[in-house]
């Protein structure tokens, strides 16, 4: 274990860069529960209130942009298979396609966050946002069956559907700094191939965000679209 | 031989010149410490800040309660002052206490680690503390909140026009900092453990901060996006627990709930954890059911998360509902039984002895009792309609948040104190205050059980003149109690500075954290100790060594 002395990443109070890695890694991991736990609160909302006022939150569903949740999807599962890329550039200690792919994954970020900007736009232009604009005369298309909702109650599924999605976006701006950071980082040739745990805990980060959005799309969007 | 193996209750070695108190002396070297020892002391002076601040709010309820009339102040002023009570001692002084200040100090010493596995997040844990605590003062100086510690809705996301969102956020920030330290802890329990330490030989101390960190990371997120909820619904009309807008303002009191129930096991638990410590080495003997304490408290941890609707017996939830929580709070007086019972049996036949930390230790044990036995009068639906929002439930919870987790932070406080400063508290005047608080503790909150029995409600700053002659020995007790806060306050300062110097096992203790220098040095360990024995081998002492723990 000589040689770990002289190991720059290795902080003092580990006794070697095994241990320094493990805990690293277990912290993140416990994070990512702390984090299940935060949006937990909201699923659990949803969950609730869907049951309660199903019509309205069915006929709120269906006026959402599907094509535009779609294609984040679609963007988000890619920029999912770059930060694995990166990971493995890491290891493999190629430091230039590592940064690359860093790159790609911060702009694939940012495509998601200006798709999603362009939707709540939409949603200011037809009043889908609550408060004293509000105004939702759509109904619920039941396979063709027009039944009509209580506004008041599409307006709570708005509500929920900007707490959840502009969350997720707030973790995504995080995410999306977060890389930028470790793509300068690793310009400056800071990762080895014996030291790239900061690159495997924010991929860890990054799938997780990713992995909430792949439950919040089938909830918000496709769940009550059945023709 | 490559490390050195210290063997169990080898004799204590000389007081070396370097420590972690005097190496730095720098206000810089202690505000951006990355050591454990010198951020738990941070954590001991801040939380020791709230807690008088905390008390000072109490002194003005018990002083208002004086009289029947309102007389201190008007009701909006009584109503905010029972919530920053409220506030200040539940998030700024019973959850961090024991886990900031004594866990941060003992775990890693008690692994035999040269620190927390994230020495810089426990830090910017405490900055977070700090943040959040200087904007409740902000809150506390600019108007107030009058919702209560609870901010139920519609109330704080409709009606009030008090300070809501600055005191939720001071709560969220607070919250991270708590996340951070279980997280933190949960790491290290698990990664740094010295060769050795096997689960089984681990302090119950280290056990009951490990179930405490558990529910840390998966409570507290809950309250922060509840916490944000509120918040958005009170600044952007987001309507999610807006009855007008067919939200359910029982969704909120769930969300609460989920994490403040458990959240009272993020306070118990730790202090749990320091009576085995004190119990064990002022019985001479080791802890009677390891494995049943250690379990009991991951026990305590996974049950504390299913039983939270007890609080909403009355609030509008079915009967159905409301049995089943009934029935799951009933199951969690289990293991906390199992705790008491295995301490009383730790003492059976152990040589023991009375010094100050046996005393406060003795003090929970009855205390928490106590606490405990009235929490199952409450778990029982008919008496818990009966009682609900009276002084019974603010009696109960103070047996067990002051008559439990401060007993066991006080005597955790004095059993530690020579480690963490080198010096000894006056025995005389620490027995002294030990009595005066369990005097003026039974005294303040015994008559409240009557109170509310007889049916004085919670939270008014009037009250009917028959219930007076109870309020004015509550009121007494309150002053007494003040008073044996205060004593403890300014002898350590003293013994800072005039108190004798400490050994580095005073108390002849069988734990890690006396094997080395009082107080450490800054990697704890000169070399990382090999542990091969169990914790509490107090039977294997040899004779000379046997000598009664007091302070000397």
């Amino acid at each position: 274990m000589e040689h770990e002395a002289h190991n720059p990443a290795l902080l003092h109070h580990f006794a070697d860069a095994q241990q320094q890695k493990n805990a690293a890694s277990l912290g993140m991991w416990l994070f990512l529960v702390t984090e299940i736990m935060f949006f937990g609160g909201m699923f659990c909302a949803y969950l609730v209130y869907r049951l309660a006022h199903f019509n309205a939150f069915a006929a709120g569903s269906q006026q959402l942009n599907i094509w535009m949740g779609a294609i984040n999807t679609a963007v988000l599962i890619v920029s999912s298979v770059t930060v694995v890329l990166a990971v493995k550039a890491a290891e493999a200690g190629k430091r230039k396609v590592l940064v690359g792919y860093l790159v790609v994954t911060v702009l694939l970020g940012m495509t998601f966050l200006v798709i999603k900007g362009f939707e709540y736009a939409e949603k200011f232009e037809k009043h889908h946002v609550p408060g004293p604009t509000f105004n939702f005369t759509d109904k619920f298309d039941d396979n063709g069956k027009q039944i009509p909702v209580n506004p008041k109650e599409a307006e709570l599924f708005f509500s929920l559907y900007f707490a959840m999605t502009g969350m997720h976006a707030l973790h995504m701006i995080i995410g999306c700094g977060l890389f930028s950071v470790l793509a300068i980082l690793a310009w400056k040739g800071h990762y080895t191939p014996g030291y790239f745990t900061p690159i495997e805990n924010a991929g860890l980060y990054w799938h997780l965000v990713d992995i909430i959005w792949i439950y919040l799309f089938p909830l918000l969007y496709l769940i009550s679209r059945h023709s | 031989m490559a490390s050195t193996v210290i063997p169990a209750n080898q004799a204590p070695a000389p007081t070396p010149k370097l420590n972690y108190l005097n190496n730095g002396h720098t206000l810089k070297s202690w505000l951006l410490t990355t050591d454990h020892k010198r951020i738990a002391i941070l954590y001991l002076i801040s939380v020791t800040v709230f807690f008088f601040l905390g008390g000072f709010f109490a002194m003005l309820i018990r002083l208002e309660l004086l009289t029947p009339q309102g007389d201190l102040m008007q009701a909006d002023t009584y109503n905010k002052v029972f919530t920053m009570h409220g506030l200040i001692m539940v998030f700024f002084f019973l959850i961090p206490v024991v886990p900031a200040v004594l866990g941060n100090f003992l775990i890693p010493i008690m692994l035999g680690a040269k620190d927390l596995a994230f020495p810089r997040i426990n830090l910017l844990s405490w900055y977070l503390y700090v943040v959040g605590g200087l904007l409740i003062s902000h809150v506390m100086l600019t108007g107030g909140v009058d919702t209560g510690w609870t901010f139920y809705s519609p109330f704080s996301t409709e009606y009030t026009n008090t300070k809501i969102v600055e005191a939720g956020l001071a709560a969220f920030i607070a919250g991270f900092s708590s996340i951070f330290t279980g997280l933190n802890f949960i790491v290290t329990i698990h990664r740094m453990r010295a060769p050795g330490l096997t689960w089984s030989r681990l302090p119950l101390f280290v056990w009951a901060n490990y179930a405490t960190s558990i529910i840390m990371i998966l409570g507290t997120p809950v309250i922060a996006i509840t916490i944000v909820l509120v918040a958005v619904e009170r600044l952007f009309h987001l309507g999610i627990f807006d009855p007008r807008l067919g939200g359910d303002p029982l969704l909120f009191q769930h969300l609460f709930w989920f994490y403040s129930h458990p959240a009272v096991y993020i306070m118990i638990l730790p202090s749990m954890g320091v009576v085995n410590e004190l119990i064990t080495c002022f019985s001479r003997k080791r802890i009677f059911g390891y494995k049943f304490i250690a379990l009991s408290s991951i026990a305590i941890a996974v049950l504390g998360f299913l039983v939270w609707a007890h609080h909403m017996f009355v609030a509008g939830i079915s009967l159905y509902a409301a049995m089943i929580f009934s029935f799951l709070t009933f199951f969690i007086g289990v293991p906390s039984a199992v705790k008491v019972f295995n301490w009383t049996a730790t003492l059976y036949k152990g040589s023991i002895s009375y010094a100050t930390p046996m005393l406060y230790a003795f003090g929970f044990i009855g205390l928490f009792t106590m606490g405990g036995l009235t929490g199952l009068f409450l778990a029982t639906l008919g008496i818990d309609v009966h009682v609900t929002d009276t002084y019974f439930v603010v009696a109960h919870f103070h047996y067990v948040m002051v008559g439990g987790v401060l007993m066991g932070y006080l005597g955790g406080l004095h059993f530690w104190w020579p480690k963490m400063t080198g010096r000894m508290y006056p025995e005389a005047w620490a027995k002294l205050s030990a009595l005066l608080i369990f005097v003026g503790f039974n005294l303040t909150f015994f008559p409240q059980f009557i109170l509310g029995y007889v049916g004085m409600p919670r939270r008014y700053w009037q009250y009917p003149p028959e219930f007076q002659a109870l309020n004015v020995l509550s009121t007494a007790g309150a002053s007494i109690l003040a008073a044996g806060y205060l004593l403890p306050m300014i002898y350590f300062v003293w013994s800072l500075r005039y108190g004798k110097i400490a050994d580095a096992n005073p108390w002849a203790a069988a734990g890690l954290e006396w094997k080395t220098t009082s107080p450490p040095p800054t990697f704890n360990f000169d070399e990382t100790p090999v542990v091969t024995w169990e914790a509490y081998n107090y039977d294997e002492i040899p004779p000379w060594e046997r000598r009664a723990p007091v302070a000397r």
